[in-house]
């Protein structure tokens, strides 16, 4: 065990299973020599050598479909996106190829791809450096989505992505990069994809959300279990698709009273899906309206420092809703 | 005359180093593929199945190419008017008529996807689907994969020119190039995409762009089946030497509407397709073998004969043969929980 970031993290989980299995491969844009643009795969090369760490042309359609090619035939190509932003070139391939390829083959192929994309905002990225995509693609079945929070978590749904015989969508959030630190077993594990986690017990309102704005959310349940006694219970969604289902309505019922948080806008968002879960499945044990928390619906985050802050969620932001909601 | 009985023939196929039996395999399927497209036609006329798409005027190429391949151990990425290439490959009759009654039994996709998308991991026909041209990158992936591997083999692709215009034409043949990857690129250039001319289509050659990828681009007449096969050949030596792709042009006329739900005559004329008729490369083939004294019409009348015979039993056994029960709708959109845990 070691305390280290959500980064390292990320960096290990590929490092083991290249050393473990010679058919996982890295493409992408300045992956090889300069190992990312976040360091992600710094050192990688000089370990793996060029053709398993390969700089590709920076041509994302390509990255996806030459992978999707690759893992037709047997490899286990991790295709980096740069940022989630620059990923949409390449979704035709994701969706229209990689998503369908076992259904439409009659189960003859299938395509075992990992596509890692870093989201979020919060550090000056303007429009094109800061969006969460995961809303375009979920709701597509065939992918699997993934969007870890902790260190923990990002390495080892990681390596269940690589394991996984299907598509997998790895989306790492680059504002917890060097801000989420835990402890990550430096042995062989992982986190099964479909399960979400309980981050904290709590009785009086449950938050459920996924990647980043989980940070401030625990933040916010700590201030207010000390100062106003409000007790919150967490539930990372850890996985997007497929959704946990059972994890969700339990930890509703549990509360009675569900707010949904995340980074990605609100109309249209993985939110909406879970609510409608909830809708659907436990309606009549709520105790208050469902309430999301969730990015202003405009098509993407401005730079300027004071539009920036206010598109972002905050700790202040999430514990005034969570308030809100607990007096309800 | 030679003392064969034939007029001014000359040998073009041994040189290449093609038996008079191989030649005559090559022209019983494109005439295999030919008769199974026009029957098709007729069987969505008649309401036996819902739609057909043609290659009527392409199998000459398509097996030609085929042919000039290592059939047991190169991967094809067809796109859907390659009736000639997969049957080729290895496909039967019988296979791709269960594909046009949308049967379970099915190789290509168990009655899910339209006809003309082919896919069979035993064949090394790799997925494809509708969207064009997506399969030249995955072309690329597969030739990588075997580079990285070491192993011995081409992937060979094909796709339209109107799909030639596609971005992953173009990322995928840079990827190729890049990396010098066994990747063998074929334009079926049929001069029509869908309803639009070449002329709306491209304003250059298509086989010219491969200067801008750093590997060679030929242009072919698609009918004549040797020179496809010589072209296809070198390309192939190349990429097993390690030289990289090779994007190649091959020119030929779609004689058939774009597909059964499709009338040409609203944007071509009957002239026109007559004229190209004349070009036909199946039959050019034809006259070929027989100029040689190594085929002759009554041949020609057994092997047609003998081809209906065969698309006979595909219909009666695809036609018989059970739909996919519906709740099978449900399944293979993700791996089995047994065989994730392999």
């Amino acid at each position: 065990m070691a305390v280290m970031e959500y980064i390292d993290a990320i960096r290990l989980a590929m490092k083991e299973e290249m050393e473990k299995d010679e058919n996982v491969f890295i493409l992408g844009e300045d992956v090889g020599v300069k190992g990312g643009v976040f360091t992600t795969t710094k050192g990688l090369q000089a370990q793996f050598g060029e053709d398993r760490v390969m700089d590709t042309p920076l041509a994302e359609s390509a990255i996806a479909g030459v992978a999707i090619g690759a893992a037709m035939v047997g490899m286990k190509p991790i295709a980096e996106m740069q940022y989630c932003d620059f990923m949409l070139p390449a979704t035709n391939q994701i969706i229209s190829e990689a998503a369908k390829i076992r259904y439409r083959s009659n189960n003859d192929w299938n395509c075992p791809i990992v596509v890692r994309a870093p989201i979020g905002g919060g550090v000056f990225g303007g429009l094109y450096h800061s969006q969460c995509a995961e809303s375009i693609f979920f709701g597509t079945p065939g992918l699997k989505i993934v969007a870890p929070f902790t260190a923990y978590d990002a390495k080892g749904l990681l390596k269940a992505a690589i394991h996984d015989p299907d598509p997998v969508l790895y989306f790492e959030n680059k504002k917890c990069y060097k801000m989420i630190k835990g402890d990550v077993p430096l042995d062989d594990y992982t986190v099964p994809i479909g399960e979400a986690n309980m981050l904290r017990e709590g009785s009086d309102i449950t938050v459920i959300g996924y990647s980043m704005p989980l940070h401030f959310c625990l933040q916010a349940a700590e201030e207010l279990e000390a100062e106003e006694g409000i007790t919150a219970r967490i539930l990372d969604l850890r996985t997007l698709q497929p959704l946990d289902k059972n994890a969700i309505i339990e930890s509703v019922r549990h509360t009675g009273k569900v707010l949904i948080v995340h980074e990605d806008n609100k109309t249209g968002g993985v939110g909406a899906e879970v609510s409608a879960i909830i809708s659907e499945e436990c309606l009549f044990e709520l105790d208050a309206p469902i309430m999301r928390l969730c990015s202003p619906d405009v098509p993407a985050m401005p730079i300027s420092p004071t539009m920036e802050k206010f598109y972002m969620l905050t700790k202040d932001k999430v514990k005034e809703a969570m308030r809100q909601l607990a007096i309800y | 005359m030679n003392d064969k009985g034939t007029v001014n023939a000359v040998n073009n196929h041994e040189p290449l180093g093609l038996s008079d039996g191989q030649v005559i395999d090559m022209y019983r399927c494109m005439l295999q593929a030919r008769k199974f497209d026009e029957r098709n036609l007729l069987l969505q006329r008649a309401g036996k199945i819902n739609f057909h798409v043609s290659g009527v005027g392409q199998e000459a190429a398509q097996v030609a190419a085929a042919f000039a391949l290592d059939r047991q151990k190169d991967y094809f990425l067809p796109y859907y008017r390659d009736y000639g290439l997969v049957l080729a490959a290895g496909m039967t009759l019988r296979e791709l008529m269960l594909s046009a009654f949308a049967k379970a039994e099915d190789p290509n996709s168990g009655g899910r996807q339209m006809p003309g998308h082919f896919g069979s991991k035993r064949l090394r026909i790799v997925t494809g689907s509708s969207p064009v041209t997506t399969q030249v990158p995955h072309a690329v992936g597969v030739a990588l994969a075997a580079k990285m591997r070491k192993q011995e083999l081409v992937t060979f692709v094909t796709f339209g020119e109107g799909s030639s215009n596609q971005g992953d034409f173009h990322e995928g043949c840079n990827f190729a190039g890049v990396h010098k990857l066994p990747v063998i690129l074929m334009c079926e250039n049929n001069q029509y995409a869908i309803s639009v001319p070449i002329h709306k289509q491209l304003s250059g050659r298509v086989s010219d762009r491969a200067l801008g990828y750093g590997f060679p681009g030929i242009r072919v007449d698609g009918n004549d089946v040797l020179e496809v096969y010589r072209v296809v050949k070198e390309a192939r030596e190349r990429a097993i030497r390690g030289e990289g792709p090779t994007l190649i042009e091959a020119m030929m006329y779609r004689l058939s509407p774009h597909s059964t739900s499709d009338n040409d005559l609203a944007y071509r004329t009957q002239d026109e397709v007559d004229e190209n008729w004349k070009k036909d490369g199946v039959a050019r083939f034809k006259q070929y073998l027989i100029d040689l004294g190594i085929w002759d019409e009554a041949k020609d009348v057994d092997l047609i004969a003998q081809l209906n015979l065969e698309i006979k039993e595909a219909i009666e056994y695809a036609d018989n043969a059970p739909f996919p029960k519906p709740e099978d709708t449900l399944l293979h959109v993700y791996a089995d929980r047994e065989e994730e845990a392999n």
